[in-house]
């Protein structure tokens, strides 16, 4: 099918003027997505103007160098400084910085590296070969399907967590709470803004996201004086293969099942690459032999978080192009630039433009596969700041931060709740509170609760709607067998040792 | 002199006033003209002001810039031109909800804060059913509404008080039956809304037809009717509402550009006469057309009117369905 309009779409991509636009795109995707703050959503919103004076396949392909690059990217500076560049980052960044502090950085950014092009790539053949009937698939999820995807999201943050699971749950109410700020979508009306126009909104989530990871790190700097030794930079990129390949090889069933995951989910309308990122690694968790590293430099967990978030982001494409419907934020704005294009997204597009999407198609798999080269390239440059003394670089890590949270709406609301929420996850943090639960809590609040709300509409108020579709009903299924199971063990260990007391 | 705290403040009087003293017209444009966008990068009122912006560049001989003030249900950037100073250097996009977010208790601000320019696209909301739905046109679907008990029948296509809830609400009024025979799920926009359609979980879906085009042509799902007063050029064989069923009704999503209020008439005409050409620039018109927004131009006085008209249909709708703030 796609074949024999490989050789036309060979012609339309190995061009020097495509060269050219991929690699000038990749460089930008590379430092939108290592400065937090900016993510990568914004940096295709501002390529559309540009995408206007060139041709469809470069367009797209402008599009996809900078999305995929950006969301590599952004481990980046989630490894060097603990700021997750973008939310899909956000599930591992304790890993990958523990990693950083013991003085094997080359080892995480590696693994971030080549698990991301694997992902990508994997994302990007499915697309290639089932778009069409995979998009019919997603089309079946309706708001009960995601009441139960969204509710597995939630479970894997308490799963998440190396606390104890009762500071896990606070903490992830916290996150359900912050989330419930805003117009409420279901009534129309606002709630919890004490009249504030700037919270109608709700928590703009990049600064939340920037201030709950940096500020507790700032002021551990600050007022702690907590100072680790300068961690040893990279000598050179070539170091970081050293090992590599042993630890993807020790772990391809993590790379197969993340990136299938993470394909599934970019798929699926209304998750993105982070919600993937999230999963993957709770259930990379869940099936660990070593659960225990996780949240503190398990390179497991790394492999199946970044496999997954790259892959998403390919996933997204499918129903984007089949039916318009957009996969994620990148892909919303992606469709409008088809449009522009003349290539329509529906079925037909498959049919009347195959050599174009025969290329675009290539340029995914492009896209991917530079993300290894130029990101070693960019992780060899940035590194260098390990040298930097911390108390030199803290005040320019809080520059950033506020820059990045002002940059959200060019307000000042955005630097207040940066604040805010920065010294609440300190305060957390000081107190064995994890973070990362109320963030998910934040990502997925909204998610849980308008397909709750929306679901009981259409069932006129009946819970037995989330059970009568197949797909929820089988999803289910899944979250009460993940709840019911370890409370199960519980009793039943407890049964054993009591009676073991009495015997 | 000694600069003293009153001296300087005197200095920062005088550059601020020397700044936001009205613009005499020919002066005008005196620097960049800002272009606030109320929606997020990327959205259709972004892509079509930044087409504009990039014309009304070579058109003005300045830059341009567009900045997207996002936040508060679009109340943030709807303040921000009409709090701009009223010199014509900044001008913006106003939207629909203008007319729906002063009912809806969000904030005080109407169309009158504004000096109006002209509106330039307006994409009437049409009905949707399933493809395999039993019913060919508007006449069996409103058969079958009057039929149905209160809500049975579930709709979707913007959140609660969106513009494509109040498009339904409307119409059922318009057809004389209550707002309460069909339940409103809200979702967050048209296109979850229509997927929810294609998916089975909602019977009935209402949004424009550019935003519904991949799903018709897929073949999953079918317009009945157009809520708008003549037939579209890009939809002939779809009929309007009031040749469907006789009772009139139209209702839509606009976009119009606005400065201030304030704005001097000589600069207000100067900005109409620069619109006015460059949504007739044969590249602006390729590219809407490409987009699938309809095009028309409707300026200043005019303009006005229709803002009033859209008002007060908004608070109609709003009130019918009970979320208008007493």
């Amino acid at each position: 099918m796609i074949f024999q309009h490989l050789g036309a779409a060979f012609e339309l991509v190995l061009t020097w003027n495509m060269f050219l636009i991929m690699f000038s795109c990749a460089l930008f995707g590379l430092f939108v997505g290592s400065v937090p703050g900016l993510s990568a959503t914004m940096a295709t919103a501002m390529l559309v103007p540009l995408t206007f004076f060139m041709d469809p396949v470069p367009a797209i392909a402008a599009i996809v160098t900078t999305a995929a690059m950006a969301i590599f990217a952004s481990d980046i500076p989630a490894a060097l400084i603990r700021i997750p560049g973008t939310a899909a980052s956000a599930a591992y960044v304790s890993d990958l910085n523990a990693l950083t502090r013991a003085g094997k950085v080359g080892r995480a950014l590696g693994i971030s590296v080549t698990a991301s092009a694997i992902g990508g790539i994997f994302g990007s053949l499915v697309l290639i070969f089932a778009a069409p009937e995979l998009a019919l698939v997603s089309l079946n999820f309706t708001s009960f399907e995601y009441f139960w995807l969204a509710l597995l999201g939630l479970t894997a943050a308490v799963m998440l967590g190396s606390a104890s699971i009762l500071k896990s749950l606070i903490a992830l109410c916290i996150g359900l709470m912050i989330a419930s700020v805003g117009m409420d979508t279901t009534s129309g009306l606002p709630r919890f803004t004490f009249g504030l126009t700037s919270l109608l909104d709700g928590v703009a989530f990049v600064p939340a996201l920037i201030g709950m990871f940096a500020i507790p790190e700032l002021i551990r700097t600050f007022v702690h004086r907590d100072l680790p030794p300068p961690a040893a930079p990279i000598g050179n990129p070539f170091s970081l293969f050293r090992g590599l390949g042993g630890v993807l090889w020790r772990h391809k069933t993590n790379l197969a099942r993340s990136s299938t995951i993470g394909t599934i989910i970019g798929i699926l309308p209304g998750a993105g690459s982070d919600i993937a990122s999230w999963i993957s690694y709770a259930v990379s968790k869940k099936f660990s032999k070593k659960p225990e590293v996780y949240g503190d430099g398990s390179e497991e967990g790394l492999v199946d978080a970044c496999a997954a978030n790259n892959s998403a982001l390919s996933g997204a494409y499918v129903p984007a192009m089949v039916f318009g419907i957009p996969g994620d934020s990148i892909t919303a704005i992606v469709i409008g630039v088809l449009y522009i294009k003349g290539l329509n997204p529906g079925p037909m597009v498959f049919l009347t433009s195959a050599d174009t999407i025969a290329a675009i198609f290539l340029v995914f798999l492009l896209a991917n596969i530079l993300i290894v080269p130029l990101g070693l390239l960019a992780i060899g440059f940035a590194a260098q700041i390990l040298r930097v003394p911390k108390l030199v670089l803290a005040p320019m890590i809080l520059g950033f931060c506020i820059v990045g949270s002002y940059s959200i709406d060019a307000s000042a609301s955005g630097v207040v709740i940066m604040v805010v929420l920065g010294v609440l996850a300190y305060l957390m943090e000081e107190n064995g509170f994890p973070v990362a639960p109320t963030i998910l809590g934040i990502v997925m609040g909204l998610l849980v609760e308008r397909n709750l709300v929306t679901s009981l509409i259409k069932s006129d108020g009946s819970p037995l709607g989330f059970f009568e579709r197949p797909i929820a009903a089988g999803l289910a299924l899944t979250v009460a067998i993940i709840w019911i199971v370890p409370v199960v063990l519980w009793v039943r260990r407890r049964k054993k040792r009591s009676g073991e007391t009495f015997v | 002199m000694s600069f003293n705290r009153r001296n300087i403040l005197a200095l920062a009087a005088t550059v601020v006033l020397g700044v936001a003293a009205p613009a005499v017209a020919q002066d005008w444009p005196n620097g960049p003209v800002t272009l606030i966008v109320p929606w997020s990068a990327g959205g259709g009122t972004d892509a079509t002001a930044r087409m504009i912006g990039t014309l009304l560049e070579k058109e003005l001989g300045v830059p341009v810039p567009v900045v997207n003030r996002t936040g508060g249900s679009g109340v943030i950037g709807h303040s921000a031109i009409a709090d701009a100073a009223p010199d014509g250097q900044t001008i913006g996009v106003a939207t629909l909800e203008i007319g729906s977010m002063h009912t809806l208790g969000l904030t005080d601000l109407t169309y009158k804060a504004y000096t109006p320019i002209g509106l330039y696209n307006s994409d009437p909301a049409a009905i949707f059913v399933r493809a395999d739905a039993p019913y060919d046109d508007m006449a069996g679907l409103l058969t079958a509404l009057e039929a149905a008990p209160d809500r049975e029948f579930k709709a979707s296509g913007s959140a609660q008080g969106g513009v494509n809830h109040l498009a339904l609400a409307g119409m059922l009024l318009a057809a004389g039956l209550p707002v309460e025979r069909v339940a409103w799920v809200p979702s967050e926009g048209a296109a979850p809304g229509l997927q929810d359609l294609a998916a089975g979980g909602v019977q009935i879906a209402t949004a424009s037809l550019p935003e519904a085009a991949a799903l018709m042509s897929a073949g999953l799902i079918k317009p009945l009717a157009v809520f708008a007063d003549a037939r579209l050029d890009d939809a002939k064989d779809l009929p309007t509402f009031k040749e469907a069923t006789g009772n009139d009704f139209s209702l839509g999503s606009w976009r119009g550009v606005v400065a201030p209020a304030g704005v001097s008439d000589e600069v207000a005409a100067k900005l109409v006469e620069a619109v006015d050409k460059v949504v007739h620039d044969p590249e602006y018109l390729a590219f809407m057309k490409d987009r699938g927004y309809a095009t028309q131009w409707t300026p200043s006085g005019e303009f006005e009117s229709f803002m009033e008209t859209s008002d007060k249909a908004l608070a109609q709708s709003l009130a019918a369905v009970g979320l208008a703030k007493q």
